[in-house]
């Protein structure tokens, strides 16, 4: 992966509540208790993030977690109350209206939780609106927004309106609209939690491949954990308004910084998320039963590994780095390890 | 005993019984301490608001400036703006194009004639929804036509016609600016707040005067009364456009302005045209009640018959504004629940089939018109009269129930009526300010307090107090007995669908009608006075109380109900132990509404000769007395405002220990 960073937050706070701005200001490390006495509630605190490039980042917590109040300061659709904001280097909150308008315009795209369709636009007309509201002849906003319906697979229905749409389809125009101006970054706000569960797994799916094709930079926003390891190369883990930890979903379970993020990772399927590589130990005999793929995860190769009789190579950019045993396979698969 | 005596049944019974002495020995009181300032008011502490009001005005339209004209100017220039259009809509609706005056005029091109009126209305009503309500709308539009209301309901379409795009548009733009702007919002509220409450006669004498005699003073009023709503509705539904829409927007790149027209706007239409179906219905009203300052139209049409007593125009005129409140009614919901359709492909014929069609009908009716006068102008022989049959029947059931009436009027005028208003009547000024404020003080806390005792000390130093409290008491009378009958009936309409079907929608028919009609039939059965007045107040304020108690029982979540079914309840209790105290809200907002609709129509009842603030604020009409009809109808603002309060004070108490 390129490890260029595209956008960057540094110790960014946003406090809601009356005269938020001088309290901070005054206090400004404020603990937990100083906030509640202020009056002021902590959506986010404190919060360091870097995206890089090409990355799939996924922002994890539970509900009321400041998970949305950290994506829209990353947007800038709210206003932090402190800290720095770097966007392809420059800090975006010095941008003005107008400048934002035009970052927002070619470099940037959002998916809502609720969809946030204009109800009174065909799915067409939805698809084509970031483009209309940039002055774009009709003719050619319509043309580019077809491709991108039918790249969501809506083709057939663009005559539509929202509301004769399923939840699933809605998401699909939303998706649509959000890539009609090829952005660079893509804003994520929990776009699935609105869908029933079959439907949510449908457009994971269609999510890794559209993102499979396209490669964008994306901040994608859950509170399902499942769906964050589904997807993410990287998580951060939020509760009250402080990220806990910022890692790889397989770090996460086996290296948690904090109890909460153990007590929130206990009950993942483990073998979904510990790669082959984490399981590598130095070759012990000969016989070996076949080779895997060290970025692989237990539950893809667990069945192989358990019936076969010897251990398996473990393979990494073609170098042999260890054995994985079909004892420590079955650790992990009846949750031992 | 001891549980019984909480200290809030203290408060309350040692409050009436305070009152109830002081009312009953008021007179007496006054005798023995030789104090007339008791029982009145004393005119030499009055506020002489009257006279600087008028005079304010005079100087207004006199002598003031504003930078290069003067105020008169100003107005002129309103009137004239408001003219054109209005002459122009007359034009096309009525009497034609015509250049030149008297014999010497010459017809350019004739009105759009009937049969042309009759087709538009079917497109719209079929452009809107269905067959169903184009055939209804067209019905209404011919019944004006065949009963020979024509000429009278065009004269009343046009003013509505003109006033609706004006307070909408205007609405819409004041609430955007509010929406917009926090400090314009503040400053609105209140405004607001005061102008649905002040009676509509209250500021037809300082128009009348800005304006002069005519339908531009008409159309003035009818505008200032309907823009109101607008606003409200406007802001609401600005607000209540999800914030991932608004957000969407934002991230789409759109500008400020983009976001308000392109995504806002059209995101709220569906609850803007509701406001749009509201101004409609209230400038109609309006309309009808402007008649009286020179608008003519439907509303004249029942005035003059009300008073040459014929009783068959006054019924007749009276359903003529019953149809067209309908047929506007049900196109401008019709509009408003209507659904984005795609658009059906071809030419543009094929494309529009309504417009091209009614353009064909307009053409081929301005031609043939010529030839066949029928066509344009509905022959008088062919008109149906039913004025000699409502006259017929009327004096029918005059002549064989007269007595009844008679005996129904006295019992109720003798059992209710009287003793309620000996009551009030009774009441010592400085008391009724002192008790008015102890009450708000209870419900609302010490800030309502302090308002309602300013508000009614006001109306005392204006020496409007024995007029207020003859307000106070046919208002009490006619909320009590509307909510007696409106309760049950809300009641029933939940529990029965189909009987709640019929009932809602006899109710939201009421709800349209244009208050002035409510008079007419009243009047004939009872003649003038108190119980007439009682009895239009009661029907025109019935509508909120049946509604809101059918929906707030039927918003009582399922759950609740199955756990009281659980529980062993049987109807009755699961009625009275479960369903009413959960609706309680809804019901004190139901009564909130009567009280409101209440004031409003006691207003109107003045024509028929109460002694209230409502005959005060008439009779300032009829004198052009610009400083009495504002001080009287401030203070039915106040006491409207005050009752408001109080009621809401007492629903949000309910709401908070229901943990709503
Ligand atoms: N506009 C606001 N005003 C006040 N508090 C807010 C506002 N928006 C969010 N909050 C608070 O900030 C916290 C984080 O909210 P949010 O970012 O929406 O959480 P999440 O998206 O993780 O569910 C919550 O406690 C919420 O109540
Ligand atoms: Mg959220």
């Amino acid at each position: 992966m390129n490890q260029s960073v595209i956008l960057e937050c540094r110790d960014v706070w946003k406090l809601y509540g009356p005269n938020a701005g001088t309290f901070l200001k005054n206090t400004p490390v404020p603990k937990k208790g100083d906030l509640g006495r202020a009056g002021l509630i902590g959506a986010v605190r404190a919060a360091n993030v870097q995206i890089f490039k090409g990355e799939i980042f996924v922002i994890m917590g539970l509900s009321g977690s400041g998970k949305s109040t950290l994506v829209r300061c990353l947007s800038r659709l709210v206003e932090p109350t402190a800290g720095e904001i770097h966007f392809e280097g420059e800090n975006l909150l010095n941008k003005s209206d107008k400048e934002l308008i035009q970052i927002r315009r070619s470099k940037m795209g959002m998916v809502f939780q609720q969809f946030a369709l204009l109800p009174h636009l065909t799915v067409l007309e939805n698809a084509a609106f970031p483009l209309d509201v940039q002055g774009v002849p009709k003719a050619e906003r319509l043309a580019r927004a077809q491709e991108v319906v039918e790249l969501v697979g809506l083709k057939g229905r663009e005559g539509y309106y929202p509301r004769e749409l399923s939840g699933g389809q809605q998401q699909r125009v939303g998706i649509a609209r959000s890539l009609a101006v090829e952005p660079d970054l893509w804003f994520l706000d929990e776009p699935f939690s609105a869908l029933d569960p079959l439907i949510r797994r449908e457009m994971q799916d269609e999510f890794i491949r559209l993102q499979n094709m396209l490669h964008k930079t994306i901040v994608f926003i859950t509170h399902d954990f499942d769906e964050a390891i589904r997807l993410a190369d990287r998580i951060a883990v939020m509760k009250d308004g402080a990220i806990q930890q910022v890692a790889k979903p397989e770090e996460l379970v086996l290296n948690p910084a904090t109890d909460y993020v153990a007590e929130f990772t206990r009950h993942v399927n483990r073998a979904k998320v510990i790669t082959a590589a984490a399981l590598a130990e130095p070759l012990s005999g000969d016989s070996f039963s076949g080779t895997v793929p060290a970025s692989a995860t237990i539950e893809s190769i667990g069945d192989r590994v358990e019936a076969a009789e010897h251990p398996f190579h473990v393979e990494q950019d073609g170098k042999i780095i260890g054995q994985i045993t079909r004892s420590a396979v079955i650790d992990v698969l009846v949750g031992r390890r | 005993m001891g549980r019984w005596l909480t200290s809030g049944r203290v408060f309350w019974l040692g409050l009436f019984a305070v009152t109830w002495v002081l009312s009953q020995f008021s007179f007496q009181i006054y005798k023995a301490l030789d104090a007339r300032w008791i029982i009145r008011y004393p005119k030499k502490w009055q506020l002489p608001l009257e006279d600087s009001i008028s005079s304010f005005l005079d100087w207004l339209v006199e002598s003031a400036n504003v930078y290069f004209f003067t105020f008169r100017e100003f107005t002129r220039a309103i009137a004239a703006l408001l003219e054109a259009p209005y002459q122009f809509l007359r034009n096309l609706l009525i009497e034609g194009f015509n250049t030149g005056y008297g014999d010497s005029a010459v017809q350019l091109a004739p009105s759009l004639g009937w049969v042309a009126v009759v087709v538009c209305a079917i497109a719209i009503g079929h452009y809107a929804r269905n067959w169903a309500l184009a055939a209804l709308v067209g019905a209404c539009f011919l019944y004006l036509a065949v009963f020979g209301q024509w000429h009278s309901a065009m004269i009343t379409l046009a003013s509505v016609l003109i006033a609706v795009p004006i307070g909408a548009v205007g609405g819409l733009f004041l609430g955007i600016a509010a929406y917009r702007a926090p400090w314009f919002n503040r400053l609105l509220q209140p405004v607001l707040d005061l102008m649905q409450t002040v009676p509509v006669f209250a500021y037809l004498v300082p128009i009348l005067i800005l304006f002069g005699f005519g339908p531009v003073a008409a159309l003035v009023a009818t505008v200032v009364y309907a823009m109101p709503p607008m606003v409200r509705i406007t802001i609401l539904s600005l607000h209540s456009v999800p914030e991932e829409i608004q957000e969407a927007g934002r991230m789409a790149g759109c500008t400020k302005r983009q976001i308000m027209w392109k995504v806002l706007v059209p995101s709220a239409t569906p609850s803007l045209m509701v406001g749009v179906n509201q101004v409609i219905m209230l400038s109609l009203n309006m309309v009808i009640i402007a008649s009286m300052i020179g608008a003519g139209g439907l509303g004249f049409d029942v005035l003059a018959s009300l008073r040459r007593l014929d009783i068959g125009a006054g019924i007749e005129a009276g359903l003529a504004i019953v149809v067209m409140a309908i047929a506007l009614d049900r196109a401008s919901q019709a509009f408003a629940e209507r659904s984005q359709r795609s658009l059906p492909e071809g030419n543009l014929l094929q494309r529009h089939p309504w417009s091209s069609t009614v353009l064909l009908v307009i053409l081929a009716n301005l031609v043939l018109g010529r030839f066949i006068p029928a066509l344009q102008t509905y022959p008088d022989s062919l008109t149906l009269t039913t004025g000699p049959f409502w006259s017929d029947a009327m004096e029918w059931v005059n002549v064989n129930f007269f007595d009844t009436f008679e005996a129904i009027k006295v019992v109720v005028l003798q059992g209710l009526l009287l003793p309620v208003k000996k009551f009030f009547s009774g009441i010592p000024w400085a008391w009724g300010i002192i008790a008015t404020g102890l009450i708000s003080w209870r419900i609302g806390g010490w800030k309502l307090g302090i308002m309602a005792a300013l508000m009614m000390a006001f109306i005392a130093a204006s020496g409007l107090w024995g007029k207020a409290m003859i307000t106070i008491y046919l208002c009490g009378v006619s909320v009590l007995i509307a909510t007696v009958i409106g309760i049950p009936l809300g009641i029933w309409a939940a529990e029965k669908p189909n009987a709640g079907r019929v009932i809602l929608g006899l109710m939201d028919t009421l709800q349209t009608l244009p208050s002035f009609v409510y008079l007419i039939p009243v009047v004939m059965l009872f003649r003038v006075g108190d119980f007439s007045a009682m009895i239009a107040v009661v029907l025109y304020a019935l509508a909120p109380a049946v509604r809101y108690a059918a929906h707030g029982l039927r918003d009582v979540p399922e759950q609740m109900i199955e756990a009281g079914v659980m529980s062993g309840c049987t109807k009755r209790q699961l009625l009275w132990r479960v369903k009413l105290p959960l609706a309680t809200p809804q019901l004190l907002l139901g009564l909130n509404q009567t009280i409101m609709l209440a004031i409003s129509m006691l207003v109107i009842t003045a024509l028929v000769g109460t002694r209230d603030l409502g005959q005060e604020v008439y009779i300032a009409l009829t004198k052009a007395n610009a400083g009495q009809g504002i001080v009287a109808g401030l203070s039915v603002a106040f006491i409207a405002i005050v009752a408001d309060r109080i009621v809401n004070a007492l629903a949000e108490g309910q709401r908070r220990r229901l943990g709503l």
